[in-house]
Order: structure tokens, then sequence, then C-alpha cells
């Protein structure tokens, strides 16, 4: 490079001298080769301990009912509702991020496309479990469905909760066929270099014989730009018809228009926030540095503070319109907030997603890994207390005085609060271990197009 | 196991080295090529002519049939199998029945694009002649590959051989079925 480069430049997306071959060798090395480390195990008794509590969990349940958890009226959505809200929001910064992202060309959004999608998928599986279990008789789940009975029973069309069945049908399967046929190509890798006759087995016949042949190219470009441009239009739907489960509702705090775009933008910053908490630890222990590098990690930060902002926005509006209308529920709902029992989870809220993210501004804030990863855990406890805040804060003091109650939350609420994470944790060690963490193809094009010919042959510039 | 060929395998180590082998053997008339490459190459298929996948109007299809089926059923299960009158509102409250609609439009058609693309390229089929080829392994990794299929009417071995040395190619491997 003959040009000076300023000291503080961030570095090119991928280490330059990576070609095709070094790429192709060292991520799937992390699959085929890289031993097993005790961290990973750890990880992985921890996690499998926690979803052990959440299948035990479901199974008292299904035995007991829902009054094991805290919930009761007036407050008869808490904990689950919050998780579930939580946990779906999550999912919506990893579609952003591979389909968005990949529509606007962002060439360094092919080093975090792959577990991006990996964390959408185990993020809204583990996010359908709660609103099924909230039924209350989760056995009859499929009554949403609407499927010629002889009850002559239909769904009712006109339920946001119905859209809601859709939309996390449609945004589960969705984002599993867009992750598993993205990733064909990288388990074909994969089966080409398995070291053992049964690793070549298994990747073989996840790859269902994929070879990269032109045309086997041209027809999964297509699928992906089209799937990309429906994955945006899904994530922009399903948040809204999330956000319309509440609003769909005569609450003070839940009738508001404000509603889809403000959880919207709570979830890309949830997304974002945790594809940083996995990305930092991801490229450390496995070894990524030639493909995740304070690029990324910038780029992802300046994201997370931009959609931040959004929310924080929507915090401000909210107040102001409470305010503004004069509404007698609305304002004594809003001053509940601010100084009522829950004040606490509002407060922490402001903490963590407004005061917590002005530290991003800071450029020297945004290149230290272990800020960054801090403050994304930080976004991700506030977004939580942010979604427990809006459903709790709404319901415990509504319009007679009379019916106003607490919510304590049980041991069965905290024990699936956790279990939840731990079957997410679970899913993605897993994934990090068994699956391409990155995606090889659109990082070896990458390297193509940068090194236009001369990286293919030998790495000379 | 027949050892019929199947065609000539050429190796390449670069993708404008496999784009030029496939305008050259297009040149030479050869109809039936394929090429192999470890990601998708710009220019590869307008090189071999092909220019139809499908996949777009098959997911243009399965938008259209998801989405209208499911409003169609919205419609016929509120309005004409059990109707309820709710202090005379509308039975078919068409912009409320919007939303199941519009994510199932959304899902058809990515269900109908996968299908479009494993059926399109003939997957699965876990097994096929050419990973019999010791070089091919690389073909996921970091090679570029030209088939010449011995059913094109103008393949002859030894010519189609000769043909394929003029590309200079790394190696040239049989193919046998």
């Amino acid at each position: 490079m003959s040009a000076v480069i300023p000291s503080d430049a961030l570095p090119p997306v991928i280490e330059p001298g990576q070609n095709s071959h070094t790429i192709t060798t060292e991520i799937s090395a992390v699959t085929l080769q890289r031993p097993t480390g005790w961290l990973w195990i750890f990880g992985l008794l921890i996690s499998l301990a926690l979803s052990g509590l959440l299948f035990v969990g479901i199974c008292w349940l299904l035995y007991a009912g829902v009054g094991i958890w805290g919930l009761n009226i007036p407050v008869a959505w808490s904990f689950a509702i919050a998780n579930y809200v939580w946990w779906i929001a999550i999912g919506m910064g990893g579609t952003f991020i591979s389909a968005g992202m990949y529509l606007a060309r962002q060439p360094w959004r092919n080093s975090i496309n792959r577990f991006a999608e990996a964390m959408t998928v185990f993020a809204v599986s583990v996010s359908g479990i709660f609103p099924i279990l909230h039924l209350g008789r989760p056995w009859f789940f499929y009554w949403l469905f609407p499927y010629p009975d002889v009850m002559n029973v239909w769904p009712q069309w006109r339920s946001s909760l119905e859209w809601d069945f859709w939309a996390i049908l449609a945004y589960l399967i969705v984002s599993i066929l867009y992750w598993y046929i993205g990733m064909l190509p990288d388990l074909a890798t994969l089966r080409d270099r398995a070291p053992t006759l049964a690793k070549a087995r298994f990747y073989g016949l996840l790859a269902l014989g994929w070879r990269g042949e032109a045309r086997h190219w041209m027809r999964f470009e297509q699928f992906n730009l089209i799937t990309a441009g429906i994955a945006v239009a899904l994530v922009f739907s399903v948040h809204s018809m999330v956000a319309l489960d509440f609003s769909e509702g005569l609450v003070p705090g839940w009738h508001e228009t404000i509603f889809p775009p403000f959880f919207i933008a709570g979830a890309l910053f949830s997304g974002f926030a945790m594809v940083l908490v996995l990305g930092i630890p991801l490229r450390r222990f496995f070894g990524l540095q030639a493909f995740l590098n304070d690029r990324h990690i910038v780029n992802m930060a300046k994201m997370m503070l931009c959609a931040g902002l959004f929310v924080d926005y929507s915090y401000f509006s909210e107040i102001f319109t409470a305010f503004y209308s004069m509404d007698r529920y609305d304002l004594a709902m809003t001053l509940h907030r601010l100084y009522g029992a829950y004040a606490w989870a509002f407060w922490g809220t402001i903490l963590f997603n407004v005061l917590n993210i002005q530290l991003l501004w800071f450029a020297r804030v945004r290149r230290s890994h272990a800020a960054v990863f801090l403050i994304s855990i930080g976004v991700l406890i506030g977004m939580w207390l942010e979604r427990f805040l809006l459903i709790v804060s709404s319901l415990y003091e509504d319009f007679v005085p009379s019916a106003w109650g607490m919510f304590w939350p049980t041991f069965w609420d905290l024990a699936f609060l956790a279990g939840s994470v731990g079957l997410f944790f679970l899913m993605f060690l897993l994934f990090a271990r068994l699956l391409p963490v990155l995606s090889m193809f659109e990082l070896r094009k990458l390297a193509h197009q940068s090194g236009s010919g001369a990286v293919e042959r030998g790495g000379e510039p | 196991m027949s050892e019929r060929l199947l065609g000539l395998l050429a190796e390449f180590d670069d993708a404008e080295q496999l784009r030029g082998a496939v305008l050259r053997a297009r040149h030479e008339c050869y109809a039936d090529i394929e090429a192999y490459s470890p990601y998708p190459v710009d220019g590869l298929t307008e090189a071999m002519g092909v220019h139809h996948a499908h996949v777009p109007f098959w997911m243009l299809l399965g938008a259209i049939g998801g989405g209208g089926f499911t409003y169609w059923l919205e419609w016929y299960s509120a309005a004409v199998n059990y109707p309820i009158n709710i202090g005379g509102r509308p039975t078919f409250s068409w912009p409320a029945f919007l939303p199941p609609a519009l994510e199932m439009t959304l899902l058809w058609a990515v269900l109908l694009g996968v299908l479009a693309v494993l059926v399109g390229n003939r997957l699965p089929r876990v097994h096929h002649p050419l990973f019999a080829v010791r070089a091919f392994d690389r073909a996921s990794s970091d090679r570029f590959f030209l088939l010449l299929h011995a059913s094109d009417p103008n393949f002859e071995p030894r010519r189609t051989q000769e043909f394929l040395r003029t590309l200079s190619p790394l190696s040239i491997s049989e193919v046998m079925e």
C-alpha cells in the first residue's frame, strides 16, 4: 500500500492475503479439526443444566397449569410474554444483518451473517415456546390453525394474537430455510474436507449433494436475493404484529400507534446487541481474528447505537404524548411508571438503554471489544426490563383502583427465563461446534473481488 | 460399476480462467458444458448461455397462491361457513384479514423458492459420479472445474482431450459413470 494509512483507520473487512484456500482451511478447521475446548464443554454443561431446568418446568407446567407462574388478575401477562417478545426481538437483528445488509451490499456483513442467522433461528425457536405455554391449555395450541374440525370452529382472524401465530410460523420457517439453503455450499465444503467417513456422511447428507455448478449458483443466488427481500419484509411485519398484540388492547400504555415502529427499533437494538455478545467471544475463542476484526465490531456498535437512539426517542415520545394528550389514565400510567412500584424497572431501562449506549459515541469505546461486549450485555438486560415494564406497569394499576395488584415472580418464572437462555446457548454452542460458523463461499467471493484474481493464485499482492 | 465415460473434467486455478475456458468450449461448439466453482462467479452463466432459472417465477406463484388462498380461507370461514353477527359488524372485515394473508404470501414464496432451487438443481442427490474424482474434492474450496459431457454430439475423447489441453488446465480427469 502506497497511501499513508492513519493509525486509527479500521482494518479491511478480511485480512489482506486471505484467499479461497486460506479461508476454506481456516474456517472449516474450526468445525473439523479444532479440538473441543474445556471452555466449550463447560458452557455446554451449564446450558444443558439450564435447559434441563426448563424441561422440568415445562413438565410441571403441563401438569399443574400456568398458576406455577406468578401471574394472576390484574397482571395476567408477565414474564412469559416478556420473554417471548425479548427473544423474538433478538432474532430480528440476525435477519436484518443477513438480509437487509445483503440488499444494501455491505461487504463486512459476510463475516457475520451465518452466526447471526443461526442466532435468529435459535432465538425464534426459544421465543415460540412461551406463547404456546401461556395459552393455559398448551395441548390445544393447534386450534389457532384453521383446519376442518368436527366442532366447526374457526380461528378469530381479527385478533392480533391470531396474526401473531401466523407471523411466528412464517418467520420461523423462513428463517430456518434461509439459513439452511444458504449453508448448503459450506456444508458441501465440509463434506469434501471431512477427515473421517462418518463426518463425510454426516455433512454429505446435510449438503444434499451440492456441487457448485454454475446453474446451481444461479438458482441459489436468485433465491437468496428474493428471500432477502422477503426476510426484510418479514422482520418489519412480524415485529409489528408483536407490537399489535399490545396496541390492539385498550390498556393505557399499550394502546399507542407508535408501537410497531418502536418495537422494530427495539428488536434491531437487542438483536445487534446479541450478535455482539456472541460474535466477540466467537472471534476470540475460535481464532477468527482474520475475518472478524475491529471493523465489524465498530460497525455493529454504530448500528446498535443508531437503533438505540430510535428506541430512546420512542421513550421520550411516549412520555411526551401522555402529557400532551392530558388523558388522565395515560398520565396516571406514565407517572406510575416513573414513580410507582416498578419504577426500578423504568430507571433500569433508562440506565441500560439510554445512558449506557451513549458511551458508543466515543471511538475508543467502540474499538474496545471488552467495553462493547459489556455495553451489549447491558442492552440485553435493558431490553428485557423494558419488555417487563411495558407489560406489568400497564396492568398492575389499571382503570379501577379496587382492582390494583402487584406481580411477584415465582421460582418458576425465573427458572423459565434462565432455562430459555440455557436452551438458546445450548443450541448455539452445538451450532458453533458442528456447522460452519462463517459463510465460507461469501468470504471467498469477497476475497476474490477485493484481490481481483492475484489473491486466488498464491496470495502475492 | 459400469465403466462408461461421463465426460472429461478440466481443473483450473482461477475464476477468470474458467470463464475463458467456458467461452472457448462454446466457441468449439460444445453444448453440454458444466462449470463448477467454489463461489458464485459473476458472468459465468452468461458465458455458458444460460439465462433462465425460473426461481423468481415459482416464488411469485407461491406468493400469489399462498396469500390468495389464505385470504380466501378467511373470507370463507368468517363470511360463508360460520358467519357470526356481532352487533351488525361486517362478517368480512377485510382489513383485519390482511395480516395472516401477508405472512402466508411471504412464507409460500420462500417455500416454493426452496422447491424451485432443489428441483431445478436436481437435489437432493447425495451421490454423483464427480465425487469419485479425487481432484473434484477441491471444487468446494479453491479450484474451478469445466466438465464436457460425453453425451455431447461434438465429443470425441481424444480430440476433446486435445482441446482441453490447449486451455492449460492444472489437470484433466476422466469422469466415469
